[in-house]
């Protein structure tokens, strides 16, 4: 029997295609046909201004990664991580959200920032790491961090947020709010530890907290088909004890039905879900990576028909909620909006080499004071610190 | 021979020693297809099959203990952890259970492994893609550290630990996978671990570093040349086990020392240096022995060329050692 089974696997192993799949998955949530019509029995019934405000933050984000990525590719910045094809789950997530809740986010989620209200000023000062921006030119580009707006500070190493997110909605829990915490990772995210205990901690101590998956076929090279032996990520949720769904990631509205289903759920103290957003990512993993290394072509060329932007657009235009005149306007509008940003944290300096000890701890300690006058000094000295720093080689 | 960069030369050594033991086996993330983030396994799984060069999920702590495994039942794996900045996921599996499963088992247990890994900054790459955490490490029982910082030197060092019968952690100075190029030749060959060399012969003054701050301590001895300060470069390339004798007969020569590191300056390895010199030759010292390190801080990113120890920084320090 042994020997079957293991016979048996070795067989559907070899089967496996070791590439992202070209078409949506069947079991996929969807409100949007492939013809980008709508099914009337889950099409959420959404007001013409928030209809108009996530297609315009959609815009908004994929005009920001195109900007990102240029001035990276122009060397005004050192690296960016683009988004692209994923703002469907950005900012349909983001617009079920109350502004109340807390987001524990990943370094792709740019639209998620611009939909709570960050501004683009301090998300600009970021990718220079100048003085303006908010950490302090600590972490690289895309490390955003807006305690102000419970816009939880990213941190680079994959998935620790996933735990962090329970705790937080934990809190909420304990104090009776009905604030509830919403975190992202993506399909590599899943197999690190942090995922595990999140999700283990959620369902045992039925938190408050929705689980935003980006399937979006690639841990940098690794296709989600080597990160693990499940044919779903959604069958993860079973294992630790909450509902999951799987939803089309490139159809907005149903991103947005699936996440307020679940924020509902959370907020009536019924606990954590998993919703697992399929996509492909259109863009490389980083300013350094070359995706033709790895990435199959023509799946590259089937998803980006599924264009997430596009299919919105052709919904509102049906409803003659949208047409090319209003295009015309938003992207001039954004685009102004973004150079002026941009043309503003461009000339703003670079941080203050005091700043380097702040932040350390609460007040600094001898030693960093000690520290600091030796710098200090050595500036005297030396007048200017030559630039060594080679470029981000990855 | 031939005229490699660092990461080619990683990327030989490892061709080299696959070709020669079968057990050798690299697993990690990105290593596979894409030939790792830094191309340092470029073409090896195309070479040996999918078997011996494997990309994992996304799990440090799982890399880790699945090269454990596998150690035990008799292969001999190189897990890469792509930055090591990401190597405290496995934190646990390395400290508790790769460096002291010989000893807990009374030597019936080993379970020899080279862990892999880039480090260090002066490539933009802020907090999370720049750290040089050698000091946690040393400071594990069981396990050997060992740094190149050329070349020749990363090929011979890396099968001598891929031989080895102990684990041991290869920290790769990433800063220096493409900037420096040497000549390699192009059969097996090991440059022993636990043997530093003096890089540069001095007679006033001692500099200590190991990987990417060794070119910077010959850029500092140039500079203080002129300046009438003869410098002895020790690229130590092994902290554990360390090579005592080439540091202490340094020192009984010249009286003076600079410890020179990327990490921060509190319980980094300069400071068992430091220890070690005092509790060994403290008579022969004509001044204070000085660290030149990294802040006591998280590494930053727009200012890491100020954080970093430069050249100039060096030199400062050897002026302050000879003036004393
Ligand atoms: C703990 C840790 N290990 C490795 C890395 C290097 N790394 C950065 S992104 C990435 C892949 C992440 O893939 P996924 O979670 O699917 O998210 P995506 O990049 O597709 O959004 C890896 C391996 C890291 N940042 N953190």
């Amino acid at each position: 029997m042994l020997e079957k089974n293991s016979k048996l696997k070795k067989k559907t192993t070899k089967k496996i295609v070791m590439k992202a799949p070209a078409v949506l998955r069947a079991d996929c949530f969807r409100v949007l046909d492939e013809n980008n019509r709508p099914n009337e029995k889950v099409e959420p019934k959404l007001s013409k201004e928030m209809l108009i405000r996530m297609y315009r933050n959609m815009m908004a984000t994929r005009l920001f990664d195109e900007r990102g990525m240029l001035l990276q590719r122009q060397g005004r910045i050192g690296f960016y991580v683009p988004s692209f094809g994923q703002e469907a789950i950005q900012i349909g997530t983001a617009a079920a959200l109350k502004n109340s809740d807390w987001i524990f986010p990943s370094y792709r989620e740019p639209g998620v920032f611009l939909s709570r209200g960050a501004g683009l000023f301090e998300m600009l000062c970021n990718l220079w790491g100048n003085q303006s921006d908010v950490c302090k030119g600590r972490q690289m580009p895309v490390h955003y961090s807006f305690s102000d707006l419970k816009l939880f500070s990213v941190s680079s190493p994959i998935a620790t947020q996933v735990i962090q997110a329970v705790g937080a909605s934990l809190a909420s829990k304990i104090r009776n709010e009905k604030d509830i915490a919403i975190t992202y990772f993506g399909d590599g995210g899943t197999s690190e530890n942090d995922f595990h205990t999140g999700l283990t901690f959620a369902g045992a101590m039925k938190t408050p907290t929705v689980f935003i998956c980006t399937n979006n076929g690639f841990a940098i090279s690794v296709p989600t088909q080597k990160q693990t032996g499940a044919q779903r990520m959604v069958d993860k949720a079973i294992g630790y004890g909450m509902p999951g769904i799987a939803v089309d990631g490139n159809d907005v509205l149903a991103v947005y039905s699936a996440t307020q289903e679940a924020a509902d759920r959370a907020r009536r103290g019924e606990g954590p879900t998993l919703i697992e957003c399929v996509t492909l990512r259109m863009g490389p993993h980083s300013s350094s990576d070359d995706p033709t290394r790895y990435r199959d072509a023509q799946v590259f060329e089937a998803w980006a028909k599924r264009d997430p932007i596009q299919r919105f657009r052709q919904y509102l235009e049906r409803k003659k909620l949208w047409d090319e005149k209003k295009q015309e306007d938003l992207e001039k509008e954004l685009k102004a909006t973004l150079a002026e940003a941009v043309e503003k944290a461009e000339k703003e300096p670079p941080p203050q080499l005091d700043t380097l000890f702040e932040d350390v701890y609460a007040e600094l300690t001898p030693q960093l004071v000690r520290q600091k006058e030796d710098l200090l000094a050595e500036q005297e000295l030396r007048g200017k610190f030559e630039n060594t720093s080679e470029a981000f080689p990855l | 021979m031939a005229n490699l960069t660092l990461v080619q030369a990683v990327r030989d050594a490892l061709m080299t020693e696959m070709a020669l033991d079968p057990r050798v086996v690299l697993m990690g993330e990105d290593v596979g297809l894409n030939g790792g983030v830094f191309r340092a396994t470029e073409g090896l799984q195309k070479e040996f099959g999918e078997e011996r060069v494997m990309d994992t999920p996304l799990a440090e702590s799982g890399i880790i203990g699945l090269a454990l495994g596998m150690s035990v039942n008799g292969m001999r794996p190189v897990p890469e952890i792509q930055f090591m900045d990401f190597i405290y996921p496995a934190f646990d599996q390395i400290v508790s259970e790769v460096a002291k499963l010989r000893y807990r088992s009374g030597g019936g247990f080993k379970c020899p492994m080279v862990i892999r890994t880039p480090y260090g900054g002066g490539i933009k790459g802020g907090h999370y893609h720049s750290q040089s955490a050698e000091a946690y490490f040393a400071h594990t029982a069981g396990l050997k550290v060992v740094i190149p910082s050329n070349p020749y030197d990363a090929k011979g060092l890396l099968i001598a630990s891929i031989r080895d019968e102990d684990p041991v952690l290869f920290m790769e100075p990433k800063r220096l996978y493409r900037s420096v190029k040497g000549e390699v030749p192009e059969e097996a060959y090991t440059v022993d671990i636990g043997k530093a060399q003096v890089v540069r012969p001095g007679k006033d003054v001692t500099l200590i570093a190991w990987g990417a701050m060794v070119p910077v301590c010959l850029k500092a001895a140039e500079l203080c040349e002129p300046r009438g300060a003869d410098c002895e470069v020790i690229d130590l390339r092994t902290l554990v086990p360390l090579d005592e004798e080439t540091i202490l007969e340094s020192v009984r020569k010249t009286g003076r020392v600079v410890i020179v590191h990327e990490a921060q300056k509190t319980c980094g390895f300069g400071a068992e240096i430091s220890a070690l010199i005092s509790e060994q030759a403290i008579l022969s010292l004509e001044a204070p022995i000085v660290r030149v390190t990294g802040l006591d801080t998280p590494f930053p990113y727009t200012l890491e060329h100020i954080y970093l120890p430069d050249p100039e920084r060096v030199a400062l320090a050897v002026g302050k050692v000879t003036r004393f």
